[in-house]
């Protein structure tokens, strides 16, 4: 009984994972699709072979890293949403160093990873000073600087950044620059270790040091944390900054640690999006830096597969991320599973 | 309404007004600023009033966003199907309150987390308008409609108004009217004050909230369908930009008064209608690049949130679920 009590919240992360496809199901059959064929192609597309799974994971890399900007904001009692517009400065920082800069070997990688994770901190600092200095609501600032960093972006990466003679994207990172890749044909690269290593630094930050625990408390209670001396304002500077590095170390992760393009879209066509499905798999994963792990790759495999589901079904693979909207819904409901119990029992 | 606030309105709609003026100097042409003003504040002042409203009920509704996106969709299709404008903005309406009820329905008996099913919304609406777009027209990314199903504007003596501009001013100050002296607005600011005293007061806190909720969703909706059908012409995938969360930028503004929320709008409106006046104005545009244009309403939001941020006060119970012992 108690190993069950323990399993609930993964119990009930996929109890919403389920309705999520039901519901898409329901939408498919309204549009005269045939969610069956879909959702075979769907599955078979992410886990058919070990290329499948290796692609799997190489999707689970960026929206692991988002997902831990939007839990540490929860966990600081934040609705920090801004992961997107972090994550493309990040992306843009990564390219400014991979791309123009010539340095050795892996120094070059790591001078990159730190522009990107540096640039998302950056963008990610003045929505929290607002929110301390003035109250400003996290919900509002964070959306309106995701807005001013996407024309932001495009800016910087057609007027500085542009590749000479292909206008559509920008100049791509340095051979020197790049992460390798770990099995040839994959896109799968060795950044998989650098976001993993960051979750694992969030984990025990979160759980192993005073000022993580601060953090915990702050979101969790803020009346006992004041009397604790927590200092509320240095918590959400903490959770923000922190959570800029995670999106700024997601956009990067896409310049310098994802085969083909190596390079940024003029359009941002490869990490948009990135930022807001971060948040889905973070409450997927319980908003614990682990659950987001395994969230990832759930939800790296949906990517993945919605690619083939759309090549066999014809059905859009944006139809994924509708699902985790849906999957967003049914996580907000915190009786979902006694609700459903109740129904079953009668 | 503390007296701070009316000075930042004044000052703000004096600046505005200075600009207005200063600008015809400048080479631009006020009335098309004005014209284009008045279509951009329309569908941030639906959004905001139905939010206000709402909000005072106790229900906060941060999926706006999203409405605005599956409506603008849903609106151009519903416009095809029907072969008028008006029937695309009355799907927008009806599509638009059918997501508030949804909403309504899992905060008042599911105890939902509001932010969080809101946000559940917009991100449902960033993915399921490719699909929409896909599965209608067959081509994802920009439909085009003929011109014919767009809702003509009227002609005025300040410039060309659409008619949905003036439902929407007319709704802001019934809103107001609702809210302040009709027994329902009483009703519904006690839901969000003391619904445990609104219930033994005999007041259905489940009732009033899931109207207040689908209320909301249907004025959203307007503005959603708004935006393809009497504005651009087109829908794309992106077509709300943010709206949704200006409107709510409005909603905060305006401490949930309708009329103050119709005020912020003007002052956004403005900014996004003066924005595209530079982007267009010889001299100008081969100066300064159009994505920095692009953003001056989102700079602007920031900026009159910021400043005007004063002693609000929201309703007790805002954004918490209620159930009866």
């Amino acid at each position: 009984m108690k190993l069950l009590q323990g399993l609930r919240p993964i119990l009930e992360s996929l109890l919403a994972v389920i309705l999520g496809l039901l519901a898409g199901s329901i939408l498919m059959m309204f549009f005269k699709y045939q969610p069956a064929e879909a959702y075979i192609a769907l599955f078979k597309g992410s886990f058919g072979t070990l290329g499948d799974i290796l692609e799997t994971l190489a999707f689970a890399v960026p929206i692991m890293l988002t997902a831990i900007t939007f839990a540490l904001g929860v966990r600081a009692g934040l609705f920090n949403i801004g992961a997107e517009g972090q994550m493309y400065l990040g992306a843009i920082g990564a390219v400014a160093v991979a791309g123009l800069l010539h340095l050795p070997p892996v120094l070059h990688v790591l001078a990159a990873t730190l522009a990107g994770m540096i640039a998302g901190a950056l963008w990610s600092l003045i929505p929290a000073l607002l929110k301390v200095w003035r109250g400003v609501h996290e919900v509002i600032s964070t959306i309106m600087f995701n807005w001013i960093a996407y024309h932001f972006s495009i800016y910087l990466a057609i007027y500085f950044l542009a590749q000479p003679g292909r206008a559509e994207r920008t100049v791509p990172a340095l051979p020197t620059a790049r992460y390798p890749v770990l099995m040839e044909g994959s896109t799968l690269t060795a950044a998989i270790f650098a976001a993993l290593v960051f979750c694992l630094f969030i984990y025990f930050y979160l759980w192993g040091t005073r000022s993580g625990y601060e953090l915990r408390l702050v979101g969790e209670n803020p009346h006992a944390a004041r009397y604790a001396g927590a200092s509320a304002k240095k918590v959400i500077m903490i959770s923000f900054i922190l959570g800029g590095m995670a999106a700024g170390l997601a956009g990067a992760s896409q310049i310098i640690g994802r085969p083909p393009a190596w390079s940024l879209y003029a359009t941002l066509g490869n990490v948009y999006g990135l930022g807001f499905d971060g948040i889905g798999v973070a409450l997927i994963g319980r908003n614990h830096p682990l659950g987001g792990i395994l969230a990832a790759i759930l939800y790296g495999a949906l990517q993945h597969g919605g690619r083939y589901m759309e090549y066999q079904a014809g059905v859009d693979s944006e139809m994924v991320r509708a699902i985790n909207g849906i999957i967003i819904v049914a996580l907000s409901i915190p009786e979902l599973w006694a609700i459903i119990k109740r129904r079953i029992k009668r | 309404m503390n007296q701070q606030r009316i000075f930042w309105i004044i000052a703000i709609v004096l600046i505005s007004l200075l600009a207005f003026y200063g600008i015809e100097i400048a080479g631009l042409k006020p009335l098309s600023i004005l014209e284009a003003t008045f279509l951009a504040m329309t569908p941030l002042v639906l959004a905001a009033v139905g939010e206000c409203i709402n909000e005072k009920a106790g229900v906060i509704n941060i999926g706006l966003e999203g409405i605005l996106l599956i409506t603008s969709v849903l609106g151009v299709y519903g416009a095809e199907i029907f072969g008028n404008g008006w029937g695309g903005l009355f799907l927008g309406m009806v599509v638009g309150a059918i997501i508030g009820l949804s909403l309504g329905l899992i905060s008042v008996y599911a105890r939902a987390a509001q932010v969080v099913a809101g946000m559940g919304i917009n991100i449902f609406a960033l993915g399921f308008v490719p699909f929409l777009l896909r599965a209608i027209w067959a081509f994802p990314g920009i439909h085009l409609f003929p011109r014919t199903l767009m809702v003509q504007p009227l002609y005025t003596f300040i410039g060309r108004i659409s008619p949905v501009t003036i439902i929407a001013v007319a709704l802001a100050i019934l809103g107001h009217i609702l809210l302040h002296r009709t027994v329902l607005g009483f009703r519904i600011k006690a839901c969000g004050e003391r619904p445990e005293a609104a219930d033994v007061a005999g007041i259905r806190v489940d009732l009033i909230r899931l109207f207040t909720a689908t209320l909301g969703g249907a004025l959203c909706g307007l503005g959603g369908a708004f935006m393809p059908l009497c504005w651009f012409g087109g829908v794309v995938k992106e077509i709300s930009a943010g709206r949704g969360f200006i409107a709510l930028a409005c909603v905060v503004f305006a401490g949930l008064e309708p009329l103050l929320a119709l005020a912020a709008a003007f002052i956004f409106g403005f900014a996004e209608g003066f924005a595209y006046a530079v982007a267009i104005t010889p001299g100008v545009k081969e100066i300064i690049p159009f994505y920095f244009v692009h953003m001056i309403p989102y700079i602007t939001t920031l900026l009159v949130v910021t400043i005007a941020i004063g002693q609000r006060r929201f309703p007790a119970a805002s954004g918490l679920p209620y159930r009866r012992e």
